[in-house]
């Protein structure tokens, strides 16, 4: 209640005329068309299973966790999904710390119906011991900043970070075959979750005039539009949810033509989303390689340890993490760590001065290394688990 | 499990197409202001309609519009397993703004501005389509009230089993785990103002569907008003005129 009055309060009438006739001439605040979407970003996070959506102005954070729980009664052999929304105070001031509001169920539960009831998730492989125990999967949704269109946002997060999270693998051992033993991530390779489609939230804006839709909707729009319609999708054109919770009344045909579009758009983001995931599965894969132990000269301990400097005095956060890398593999980082130059490993020896190595191959850092061109992530992977 | 059987009958005997016995009552809550009991066939639902009166908390009020609040509750013993958490869980809140929404689409609010409309819906017996069930009797509700109305809203639900487009799912169906279509539409109008759906459906289905569940609509439309020109005699008969 509060918060819709947050929203009316915001805008004054000009800024709200303003908005609507700049629409009947097919113009939007931001430049953008009204059937564009706005700039989609993703990032990932250190952890499996976390991830940052930035659409245009708008961030959603996402975190996935797991838990072994016992099951629901009437489900034995299916693992539980379940999502918690966090607007927090700092995002937008209509925003109340405290209990969830209106706004943040309901985003909640459009996520949640997206995902569960579509069943997105194969929650049969997340069972360990029938009855006993399952995986439950939780997904936290934080709201960073609001410039519009949360739904969206909040649903590509979730989708990004399910995607990319892991978790470990579990047998079952002891006399009678019921000890469950999970296995901490460094003795066997974690698994990623079985996700049968990407359900993809598409939102709508309405407008007192009939002839306005507006797609994915800013933090102004949101204040003039009269009514709202999501649409979630996958790929395949199988809608999986909508929710047009009330407002004013369209007519039937518009909402068949906004679900094609909606399935378009879906297709858009669908794609995006997974070739954000294949980047980021692909440098977490090389990250992880393992290095030989063998020698190769006494004099490349020296210039690594410079390169170490120099990239502590220049470096934030993210450069200290790649020293931890760099430190161990000094001998032997010639081949295998110049393999790994899609990453930001490269980068930064480029910037900071790579010239003084002498035991590599110096001619591949200012080109792109031939061997990292046909590494296959999964090739990568394989002597690594048998090494194990 | 089988929804609908090679005769094309559904587990309660009803065809596909065919919805539940509706059954309203107008004024069954004394005090309030309009109120309205609502039945689908096992579900029932009753409203209450406090209002257009003086804005309880000023710091919500609205300076061109009437404020308008709704709350949907189920009783611990609509279900057939009574219910542990009885009040503003996650659904329920969902359903509150839901039925807000909507009713806040046909009253017309920019005739009552610095008041205050209550809707109070409780679910008495739950049969799957409470959520349609409680905006019918939210609308009987407000024409008893004498609110003033764009339209009156009313919802229907429709479903997709056994690849059969189903009309009006009850507890059973619903919980079948297969696609769920609720629509409310503003009849005269010929708009859809709530459209909420689950699971997973193709888009030309989905069409059929929603169409099916229009038709509803439509018909839970002729019923109120029915209902409602009945009401309306009968006040007019007891007056003596």
């Amino acid at each position: 209640m509060e918060q819709r009055l947050a929203n009316c309060v915001q805008l004054t009438v000009n800024e709200k005329q303003f908005i609507e006739n700049a629409l009947l001439s097919e113009l939007r605040v931001d430049g953008r068309g009204p059937l564009e979407y706005r700039k989609l970003s993703i990032k990932f996070g250190k952890d499996d299973g976390s991830a940052e959506v930035q659409l245009g102005e708008t961030r959603v954070m996402s975190f996935v966790s797991a838990q072994l729980v016992q099951p629901y009664k009437d489900r034995p052999n299916e693992g539980t999904l379940s999502i918690f929304t966090e607007f927090s105070p700092m995002a937008d001031p209509s925003f109340e710390p405290g209990r969830p509001g209106e706004s943040a169920v309901e985003l909640g539960r459009i996520i949640d119906r997206g995902l569960r009831e579509s069943r997105a998730i194969d929650t049969e492989s997340l069972c360990i011991l029938s009855a006993k125990l399952v995986w439950a999967i939780r997904i936290d949704i934080h709201i960073l900043d609001n410039a519009g269109n949360l739904v969206d946002a909040a649903n590509i997060a979730a989708l990004a970070s399910l995607l990319t999270f892991r978790r470990p693998e579990c047998s079952l051992g002891g006399e009678d075959g019921q000890q469950v033993v999970v296995h901490p991530p460094e003795v066997r390779e974690p698994l990623p979750l079985i996700l049968h489609h990407l359900p993809v939230a598409v939102t709508f804006g309405f407008f007192s005039n009939e002839n306005l839709v507006v797609l994915d909707p800013t933090y102004h729009e949101e204040a003039v539009m009269t009514g709202r319609m999501t649409a979630t999708l996958n790929a395949n054109g199988d809608v999986c949810a909508i929710q047009k919770p009330g407002e004013q009344g369209i007519f039937q045909h518009i909402i068949m033509h906004c679900l094609k579009l909606a399935h378009v758009k879906a297709g858009d983001i669908t794609a995006k989303i997974k070739d954000a995931v294949e980047k980021h599965n692909n440098e977490r894969a090389l990250q992880k390689i393992k290095r030989r132990s063998s020698s190769v000269s006494v004099d490349v301990c020296g210039t690594t340890a410079r390169l170490g400097g120099k990239q502590n005095q220049s470096g934030g956060g993210k450069d200290n993490s790649h020293l931890d890398q760099l430190k161990p593999k000094d001998e032997a980082n010639f081949m295998e760590c110049d393999a790994t130059s899609s990453g930001q490993v490269q980068i930064n020896k480029k910037d900071e001065g790579s010239k003084n190595f002498t035991g590599g191959p110096s001619s591949w850092y200012g080109k792109k290394d031939p061997y990292s061109e046909c590494v296959n992530s999964d090739l990568l992977k394989a002597p690594m688990d048998s090494e194990c | 499990m089988e929804y609908v059987s090679p005769e094309g009958l559904r587990l309660d005997g009803r065809r596909p197409m065919e919805m539940r016995q509706i059954r309203a009552e107008i004024g069954s809550v004394s005090k309030a202001d309009g109120s309205a009991i609502f039945e689908m066939g096992n579900t029932k639902v009753i409203a209450a309609v406090y209002g257009p009166r003086e804005v309880q908390n000023r710091s919500q009020q609205i300076s061109d519009r009437a404020l308008v609040r709704c709350e949907y509750s189920m009783a611990n013993f609509s279900t057939g397993d009574r219910m542990r958490k009885p009040k503003g869980d996650r659904r329920s809140t969902e359903i509150s703004l839901v039925i807000r929404q909507t009713m806040e689409a046909c009253i017309l609010t920019h005739l009552m501005p610095r008041s205050q409309i209550d809707i109070y819906v409780q679910v008495l017996q739950a049969d799957g389509g409470t959520r349609s069930a409680c905006i019918n009797a939210a609308t009987l509700a407000l024409a008893d009230a004498g609110i003033p109305m764009r339209d009156l809203v009313t919802s229907c639900s429709a479903g997709y089993l056994n690849s059969t487009p189903l009309l009006d799912l009850n507890y059973v169906e619903d919980s079948a785990g297969g696609p769920d279509v609720t629509v409310g539409i503003l009849p005269k109008l010929d708009k859809v103002t709530l459209l909420q759906m689950d699971s997973k459906l193709p888009i030309d289905i989905l069409e059929n569907v929603m169409q099916l569940a229009t038709e509803g609509c439509k018909a839970i439309a002729n019923y109120i008003r029915e209902i409602l020109l009945e009401n309306t005699k009968q006040l007019e008969y007891r007056r003596g005129s």
